[in-house]
């Protein structure tokens, strides 16, 4: 955790054993609002558990889909206006699963882009290990320390920005985790924040003890309780003055944990905190039994999930224009149903791409099907996109990121997919 | 210093006096009896006195050399850490965290002394623990009358004697993770999991315990065996039961052994899930071809006895001992534990066919944990936060929802985590920026009182420390709390006094009450 110390250190020397609340205060002022930017944004949501891609955006154009999935498939799309039991139709041979109808206005007015077929270049069907390359971006290679979404922060600024400015100037708002704790993306030298609720981000005490607690945290130990805890106070001092809960939802989110997230996420980009990533995650995905068709299990999961992100586009408003929303799942699952009407965990996926930038409208990736010999390993939908192509366009085209080599280390794309 | 609370009471004052009373009887003529039990209850707030305590010491340390005699004898040669140091180490590591008085107890033992007997549950007295237990109410929300076994589980790590086998019960309820939110006969499986299946086999033999687990209504229901069969195989714990629970996920299997694990399996199952009915085996379910599993051949034709030996080789494997050792150093020494102590650990996981009393004597007894670099190396969890704290204030279990909410709101609610990994061993995990916050928030809490079963109140320490000069309620809370591991720093913000500018809202703490809520929100304290 040299990091935190490295960026800290200018306010550590500063803050001593004092105590004098007037002292206390400068740093306090010395710390308030960085230069607020209006800067691009990025939104990560992980789907944990593997959600069924081939359920969610259907390939109802295969005839191998309905033969595999005898009691789970979607209905193909019925003739004329979208009913509430099939597919929706976007191209004549994906579609998707009608629980996703609040997405489909985006798809329409091209903010929504998808792509099938994506995923990782690593077999594992295990979630804890898929998840891990998901997020640390290198598929097979456990060691890697730190997440890619921290690459990006470190690459692009903030430890740079520690050398030569005041530890003031780099938002301790610039990347978020809406969730109780690190997760594995954002882990690394650059600063982040988690927090599981806005409401809880606070100190409860009164303020000479508050002094106090902080100067526990600030006495100049190098290690991560103490390090993370003078974080979190400078954090809290900001949170206090730019007040984000002051923004009231311009509609309303779903009421679940993942749409109150999203609001607090939308709350955070209105009060101009500097936030430039945002990640949270929404568990449920492994459906292994039961998961329903055109309704059931998957189904509510699906509304719950689209009715968040389309309650958080269109809160955003125009702020969508410096937005983007990626979504991502470890891996997808068997093509084949399993006996108890679920499935079992598979390889490829799909992902979504939403924003003001995005190219959307359209499903992309070559589309591998689902003929016997083109499954992976024989049962599951095969890779055809590497995950990693869709973050770097994200990084390079969306938020004007360089060094993708150290971002992705080994990965170079081999075509653009041309997202953004 | 004044005298701990008896280490046999769980607080509840007629049990506290009863158990006394026991004790007694045998030392003392009844006459005797009858004044300590008026005594006692009358001045119900001071804690027992020498008589009986030093009497049980006697039992206690007869026994103690007893059980000691059950393991390899070891030395204290190439240990770094002076003898208070050690006996804070295992106070922390193989206990929830030293209540008052324990410190001076273990000391008086011995430490080797101490971990032996604590690996003997069955010969520490509990049954003040246990009639506290009996005296929960039942949860509404289950249908088998059970108490909600999130009560249960933090108010024995709280009060319990058997302080080694809780933390081995709350290990191994994470390795075994199941899911409370997994569908509605989960709640009616939870409380046989905590008390039938993973309890009894905590420091048993490993095969017994995975055995329990296989056959638990708890975990074929999470991981969805119940409903996997011949015809609709499902693979879900099959996966996880290599991947997580024995030979982890560098183990060395493929998906093929994935498979056949999973194929052995069809059939175990659960009888009347909606009634919360126990295990069934359903050979008609069951796949009975032949397998072929890490290289062993499963001949075909086979009822239960397939996934029985699954269950034998999976236990025996080489890579299992690696995994579970690994994951107890870990638990036990630090998050990055010296390969070598590994190494020993999986050696005697092997020699003695997974006799985890063994493999945690290895542990426990290692210069490894009693070196420098393990001292204090470890983060508390959000559930040994909590119980800890209420340890250190001499505090009584709960017997309500309150402990288990502040542990879930840490971001680690009991039978909480959705996956089947469970919850991380190591600390960096648990240090997010959220999460400190709600730390230093439940210090203040607990200081002020809000935290059940922790007052100060119930602090042997505050009765003569409230008046005491402020120097000597840091030298305490220093002591008693943070086991004196307070840096200079740390112990110049505890000195510092009242502050006349202080015009934040509410009530602040004052005196004493502030000096708690600043040790247990301290960095130091978030240590074990």
């Amino acid at each position: 955790m040299e990091r935190r110390v490295f960026v800290r250190s200018g306010a550590l020397a500063l803050v001593t054993l004092g105590l004098s609340p007037r002292f206390l205060r400068r740093v306090v002022f010395a710390a308030d609002l960085p230069a607020a930017r209006r800067g691009k944004v990025l939104i990560c949501l992980f789907q944990r558990g593997a959600a069924d891609a081939l359920n969610i955006v259907v390939p109802h154009g295969e005839s191998a889909y309905y033969a595999m999935r005898p009691t789970i498939a979607i209905p193909r799309p019925a003739r004329g206006t979208p009913s509430g039991a099939g597919t929706i139709d976007l191209d004549g041979f994906f579609g998707l699963h009608p629980a996703l109808a609040p997405l489909l206005p985006l798809y329409a007015q091209r903010h929504l882009a998808i792509v099938h077929a994506v995923g990782s270049p690593s077999a594992t069907r295990s979630h804890f290990d898929a998840q891990d390359y998901m997020e640390s971006g290198t598929p097979d290679a456990k060691a890697t320390p730190d997440g890619w979404l921290n690459r990006y922060l470190a690459a692009q600024g903030t430890c740079e920005a520690g050398r030569t400015r005041a530890p003031s100037t780099v938002s301790p708002f610039r990347a978020v985790a809406l969730a109780p704790e690190t997760p594995r993306i954002l882990e690394g030298p650059a600063p982040t924040v988690a927090m599981s609720d806005l409401q809880e981000f606070s100190v409860r005490a009164t303020g000479s003890q508050v002094e106090r607690l902080e100067a526990l945290y600030r006495t100049g130990s190098a290690d991560i309780v103490h390090a993370t805890g003078a974080e979190s106070f400078e954090a809290v001092r900001m949170l206090r003055a730019a007040n984000p809960q002051q923004y009231v939802p311009a509609v309303e989110y779903p009421r679940s944990p993942f749409g109150q997230r999203l609001q607090q996420i939308a709350q955070l980009i209105k009060a101009d905190v500097g936030l430039e990533i945002a990640f949270t995650d929404v568990g449920g995905w492994d459906t292994h039994v039961n998961q329903g068709a055109a309704t059931g299990q998957l189904a509510e999961r699906l509304a719950d999930f689209a009715r968040g992100i389309a309650a958080l586009v269109t809160d955003l408003g125009d702020r969508m224009a410096d937005v983007a929303i990626v979504t991502m799942s470890e891996f997808g699952r068997m093509a084949r149903e399993n006996g108890n009407g679920g499935t079992d965990h598979g390889h490829a996926g799909a992902m979504f791409v939403l924003g003001g930038d995005v190219r959307g409208g359209r499903v992309y990736g070559r589309w591998p099907g689902l003929q016997p010999e083109q499954l992976f390993e024989g049962r599951d939908l095969a890779r055809t996109t590497d995950f990693r192509a869709v973050f770097s366009e994200l990084v390079s085209q969306h938020l004007g990121g360089a060094h993708l080599d150290a971002i992705f280390p080994g990965f170079s794309a081999t075509e653009r997919l041309g997202l953004v | 210093m004044m005298r701990g609370r008896d280490a046999g009471t769980v607080g509840v004052g007629r049990l506290v006096a009863a158990a006394c009373a026991r004790a007694c009887a045998r030392a003392c003529a009844a006459v005797w009896v009858a004044v300590w039990v008026a005594v006692w209850v009358a001045a119900c707030a001071s804690p027992p006195r020498a008589g009986p305590r030093e009497e049980a010491t006697g039992r206690a340390s007869a026994r103690a050399e007893r059980v000691l005699r059950e393991f390899p004898a070891v030395s204290d040669f190439g240990r770094d850490l002076t003898t208070d140091q050690q006996v804070l180490q295992v106070l922390d590591r193989a206990a929830f965290g030293p209540r008052p008085g324990d410190v001076a107890r273990v000391r008086r033992l011995g430490v080797d002394r101490w971990i032996a007997e604590q690996l003997t549950p069955d010969g520490i007295d509990d049954g003040a623990m246990d009639a506290f237990v009996a005296r929960i109410p039942p949860d509404t929300a289950q249908s088998n009358g059970a108490a909600d076994p999130r009560v249960v589980k933090v108010a024995r790590a709280v009060a319990s004697e058997r302080q080694l086998q809780e933390v081995m019960v709350d290990f191994w309820e994470n390795h075994f993770t199941v899911y409370a939110g997994k569908g509605r006969p989960m709640r009616d499986f939870l409380p046989a999991y905590d008390r039938d299946v993973i309890r009894p086999h905590a420091l048993g033999h490993f095969r017994d315990l995975l055995g329990a687990v296989a056959k638990s209504p708890a975990m074929l229901f999470y991981l969805d065996n119940w409903r996997s069969g011949v015809r609709g195989l499902n693979e879900n714990y099959g996966r996880e039961l290599l991947e997580l629970h024995t030979l982890g996920v560098d183990g060395g299997y493929t998906q093929a052994d994935v498979i056949a694990v999973a194929r052995a399996l069809t059939g175990w199952s659960i009888d009347r899930p909606a009634q919360g009915g126990g295990f069934i085996f359903r050979p008609r379910l069951h796949d009975t071809g032949e397998k072929v599993l890490l290289g062993h051949h499963l001949a075909a034709g086979r009822g239960i006895a397939d996934a029985e030996e699954v269950l034998d080789i999976l236990a025996r494997h080489p890579s299992t001992a690696r995994f579970v050792a690994l994951k107890l150093c870990e638990r036990f020494v630090s998050d990055t534990p010296p390969p070598a102590l590994v190494a020993r650990t999986a050696a005697t996981f092997t020699r003695t066919d997974g006799d985890l009393r063994q493999v945690v004597w290895t542990i426990l007894t290692s210069p490894e944990f009693f070196s420098r670099a393990a001292y204090r190396a470890k983060v508390k969890s959000p559930f040994e936060l909590v119980v800890s704290a209420v340890r250190a204030l001499g505090g009584q279990p709960d017997s309500t929802r309150r402990s288990a909410q502040v542990i879930a709101r840490l971001g680690e609610p009991v039978f909480g985590h959705q996956a089947p990994n469970g919850y991380p061993e190591t600390g960096t995990s648990w240090m997010s920026t959220g999460a400190i916050l709600a730390r230093i928030n439940f210090g203040q809490a607990a200081a002020a009182g809000r935290i059940p079963g922790a007052s100060l109140d119930d602090w042997p320490a505050a009765r003569i420390l409230r008046t005491a000069p402020r120097a000597a309620q840091v030298d305490s809370v220093v002591g008693e709390i943070l086991g004196g591991a307070a840096s200079p720093d740390s112990r110049a913000i505890l000195l510092s006094g009242g502050n006349p500018l202080d015009t934040g809202g509410g009530t602040p703490l004052r005196g004493l009450a502030q000096i708690v809520g600043l040790a247990l929100g301290a960095p130091e304290f978030q240590r074990r």
